[in-house]
């Protein structure tokens, strides 16, 4: 079985140690995982701003970076959803039938993490170990477009020492949407606060989502207000394992060499 | 180019701009089958639309047909003035008989007794399509009590039954509870224009 | 109406507004999820009421010829309206070939759309609206913000003085000593209606559902005020839009049951009137029937989109947006606001003319939600990237292209290939030793401002600051070796 890790972009250049604890993970799990260096960006941001054509490229990058795995797993149900749903309509655009035919054979086999870890290798109990008040934002994509249903919610039940609490309102959106969170700002920043005030009334240390963007949405909120409030990737919590680090927290949470 | 060519030419461009095939449709679900009008609903089904008449706040009185005379009288007994359809088939001593009376005249009578055509027991609906013992449409409007008889044979059980059992030519009158508005901030207020209340009387043998 | 982001800064800071729009949404959508959980097959039904339609649309020019020959074959007049101003002058001539100066009026999405209302008043004829909601936003000389409840701006308090400020100017006053218990401001609206529906001899109605096969006219309504206008008067138009039809009247099935549960969340509303032309004896013995196109064979040409035109107008998926949700119907400048406004609007106008409308397709996040609970499998998310890409094809051949579309472009070039990405990410994170502004007590820096653009998201929101060491990076150091990090 070949399986490969997709970084996604923001994963790569803004939330590494999410992509670094998916690959802890699988590892751990038994995977071995290649990481094509070829792979840039689903090319969501440019599908769901509108501009298809700039689209192409990015998609012909995806499939011959991605081309032969057995599965490509993802970190993000948001960039799983993009390959799986739109990387057909840009080839269908480009007119270009090979194009096409390689997307077919592509985009099925990309999976988000917690799609990977249950319906793949079978697995609910990862064998982690996190003791702290966590709550989880199911994030719209992989709710509604993967159908992950609660996947991630068994996955993060089976964690040792984890205190999961249910979040009110959990499935609606975060008001991030992409390009949405900068041209519709203040809607964008009305539907985030009201997400962060239900992040708060869990009495949660830490917010788990499996998507980056949502968490640097939601995160930049809770930030914003000192909610005290950390924000963490699923595959971050499910990596940790008690002979790793004290609690988990400083381990996961990863930049501190950056600033200090 | 008159306004209806045009619309119809509108279409068919946007219909067939190349003579592109539409996408192939799949057949649809069988319609689930439609007991025969002289198909008696079982009990259940018949407690189900009393129940349902209920929930949305009509009152309902089940009875014998032995008593329904009695029935339908306590109900309008304090009315000021009670109005029939022709061909209603019940003796209401004092009631109006309607003939061809004005919409004043209707604004005017408290009460309106009527038969129906169809009760749906899932949505706790009663049809009325106007003919015998129906009245016209105005009868069952103005009057703010509409007392409507319905036979337990006349239940059915959903939406697909009672389309197949009605005629489209006539103009019905689909009734489920009293008239009702929630449009000031959602709280729900019966009785806006139609009749402020609603009684069914299902009637056995 | 300024664009949908401008809009919604005002909106998003009017307290009652918000609380008024949380309270109806969160209502309806615990009603309607409990009577969608009483059937059984709840996806089967959407999916042959989608079905339905999407054939129907397929030869819609066969079922409206149909639907035409059967409503005149009972007696109704059939008109056809290329646009607002052509039903908009039928509606007037009908009026005035009577010498009426009064119309009575059904709550209607399509006559909305046309500003009948408007057109009528230019030409001295008054329409009254009879909906409660409808005659408040009359009254209060206002606009819709809901399709199903379109006074949902406002609160009892500002209703009572409504009615009390304004009824007897245009009727029967309101009683003395109004209060602003809903059950008495709908008495009142019951009173003042009843005088105008006992002397108004025209009424304008809308339809549910036209069906092709005989003739059939549906409305759905829960007041009666409906019923008094479609019985009432001596003659009846109505403004029907062309993706109205259904082909047969068993074909009512699904729609009369999906329609009720989306909408107001009730297993059926309180009145469904039918009619077929003219019922000799019975209400108006003169009746017309306009069939509107306005904008729809525009949409209809549209390949993937044209299955909007089988939105039967549920508001459903307003109830559940988080956009709406939270700035109103009025923010979308039409009268079909929230997610299907943002797609109907743009597909009956067309893009690439007017900002407003340009802005629509991207008034929201993409959460999928409305997709979710449409009764006729919409795919409205769908629909909103497809428009995203007709709006930027539309300017493509801009002379000064939008900040956007360079940006969208460099950002293209940049992650097109990995060499680049990885030259723009040593750079990012070679800046990042720049933002020290770690906050205290996070254990990662954040950044607190940036300039434009990134002020749109630095005006609220942090931003971590960049790590020194891509993940790429990282991988090409010691990833491939077994992944001590």
């Amino acid at each position: 079985m070949r399986v490969a890790v997709m970084s996604t972009c923001i994963g790569d250049a803004m939330f590494p140690e999410a992509v670094k604890a998916t690959v802890r993970l699988l590892r751990r799990l038994g995977v071995t995982v290649e990481v094509p260096q070829a792979q840039t960006c689903c090319g969501q941001p440019m599908v769901n701003t509108g501009y298809l054509d700039e689209a192409v490229p990015l998609v012909r990058t995806f499939v011959s970076a991605f081309e032969g795995f057995d599965h490509v797993v993802v970190p993000s149900g948001s960039c799983a959803g993009s390959v799986r749903h739109q990387h057909g309509l840009v080839a269908a655009r480009s007119g270009d039938a090979a194009l096409a035919d390689a997307v077919r054979q592509t985009s099925p086999r990309v999976l988000e993490l917690s799609e990977f870890l249950v319906d793949v290798l079978g697995v609910v109990d990862v064998g982690a170990w996190f003791p702290h008040r966590v709550t989880y934002h199911p994030t719209c994509h992989s709710l509604r477009m993967l159908r992950v249903g609660d996947r991630p919610t068994r996955l993060l039940s089976a964690v040792g020492g984890i205190d999961l609490v249910p979040l009110p309102r959990a499935e609606e959106c975060c008001g991030f949407g992409g390009t949405f969170a900068v041209k519709n700002a203040d809607t964008s920043v009305a539907m985030g606060a009201d997400k962060a005030a239900h992040v708060r009334s869990t009495g949660a240390e830490v917010l788990v989502t499996s998507d980056s963007s949502c968490l640097m949405h939601v995160g930049g909120l809770l930030s914003r207000g000192h909610a005290g409030i950390r924000t963490m990737h699923l595959a971050e919590v499910l990596a940790h394992t008690p002979d790793e680090g004290a609690d988990g927290l400083d381990a996961a949470d990863g930049t501190t060499s950056v600033a200090r | 180019m008159s306004a209806r060519e045009e619309v119809l030419a509108a279409v068919r461009s946007a219909l067939h701009p190349a003579a592109s095939s539409p996408a192939p449709v799949a057949s649809p679900p069988p319609v689930p089958s439609v007991p025969g009008p002289d198909q008696a609903p079982g009990e259940e089904v018949v407690a189900l639309f009393a129940g349902r008449v209920a929930d949305y706040r009509a009152e309902v009185t089940r009875c014998g047909a032995a008593e329904l005379a009695e029935v339908v009288s306590s109900i309008v007994a304090d009315a000021h003035g009670v109005v029939v359809p022709p061909g209603l088939d019940l003796e209401l001593p004092g009631a109006t008989l309607d003939d061809d009376l004005t919409a004043a005249q209707l604004d005017g009578i408290e009460a309106v007794v009527t038969r129906a055509s169809i009760g749906i027991a899932v949505t706790g609906t009663v049809v009325l399509d106007h003919g015998r013992g129906q009245g016209r449409r105005s009868v069952t409007l103005l009057p703010d009590l509409h007392v409507c008889i319905v036979d337990e044979r006349q239940v059915v059980s959903d939406v697909g039954d009672a389309l197949a059992r009605l005629d489209p030519r006539r103009p019905q009158t689909w009734v489920s509870g009293p008239s009702a508005t929630s449009d000031i901030e959602l709280s729900r207020v019966e009785g806006v224009h139609g009749p402020r209340r609603l009684h069914v009387v299902l009637v056995g043998d | 109406m300024p664009p949908f982001p401008t809009a919604a800064r005002a909106a998003l800071g009017d307290a009652q507004l918000r609380r008024n729009l949380a309270h109806a949404t969160g209502t309806i959508r615990a009603k309607r999820a409990a009577v969608i959980d009483e059937l059984e097959d709840w996806e089967g039904l959407r999916q042959r009421a989608a079905r339905t339609k999407d054939e129907t649309l397929a030869h819609l020019d066969e079922h409206l010829l149909t639907l035409e020959a059967s409503l005149t074959a009972r007696g109704a007049t059939v008109h056809w309206a290329r646009d607002a101003a052509d039903a908009c002058r039928v509606v007037a001539d009908v009026a005035r070939a009577h010498g009426i100066r009064d119309v009575v009026k059904v709550k209607s999405m399509a006559t909305q759309e046309i500003q009948l209302n408007e057109t009528l008043a230019e030409q001295g004829i008054s329409a009254w609206e009879t909906d409660l909601a409808e005659l408040i936003v009359q009254l209060g000389d206002d606009l819709p913000s809901h399709i199903l409840v379109p006074a949902i701006h406002r609160n009892r308090t500002e209703i009572r003085d409504i009615f009390r400020d304004r009824m007897g100017a245009v009727g029967r006053a309101a009683p003395d000593g109004l209060t602003d218990d809903p059950a008495v401001l709908a008495g009142a609206a019951r009173l003042h209606l009843r005088e105008k529906f006992l002397s108004t001899r025209m009424a304008v109605s809308g339809a549910n559902f036209a069906v092709a096969d005989t003739g059939t006219l549906v409305v759905v309504e829960s007041e009666g005020n409906g019923r008094m206008c479609l019985t009432l008067p001596e003659v009846l138009v109505s403004v029907v839009g062309i993706e109205k039809v259904v082909p047969t009247w068993s074909d009512l099935e699904s729609f009369l049951t999906l329609l009720p549960r989306s909408s107001t969340g009730e297993r059926m509303n309180p009145y469904t009137s039918t009619w077929s032309g003219v019922a000799p004896g019975d209400g108006p013995q003169e009746v017309h029937v306009v069939l509107l196109d306005n904008g729809r064979t525009k949409a209809l040409a549209d390949d993937f989109a044209r299955q909007a035109l089988r939105c039967i107008r549920c508001s459903a998926c307003l109830n559940v947006c988080p956009v709406y949700e939270r700035v109103g119907g009025h923010t979308y400048g039409s009268v079909y606001p929230g997610p299907i406004g943002a797609i109907l609007n743009p597909l009956l106008k067309g893009v690439g003319q007017d900002p407003a409308t340009d802005a629509l397709p991207y008034a929201s996040t993409l959460c999928g939600a409305c997709g979710d609970v449409c009764p006729v499998a919409i795919d409205i998310p769908g629909i909103l990237v497809h428009l995203r890409g007709k709006v930027v094809d539309a300017h493509r051949g801009d002379g000064l292209p939008k900040a956007e579309a360079v940006a969208m472009k460099a950002a293209a070039w940049g992650l097109g290939s990995a060499a680049r990405l990885g030259l723009g990410e040593r750079l990012l994170g070679a800046a990042a030793g720049l933002w020290r502004g770690s906050r205290a007590g996070t254990t990662r820096p954040v950044i607190t401002r940036l300039p434009w653009p990134g002020s749109h998201w630095t005006r609220a929101r942090d931003l971590p600051v960049p790590p020194r060491e891509s993940f790429r990076a990282w991988w090409r150091r010691t990833g491939r070796d077994g992944g001590a990090s």
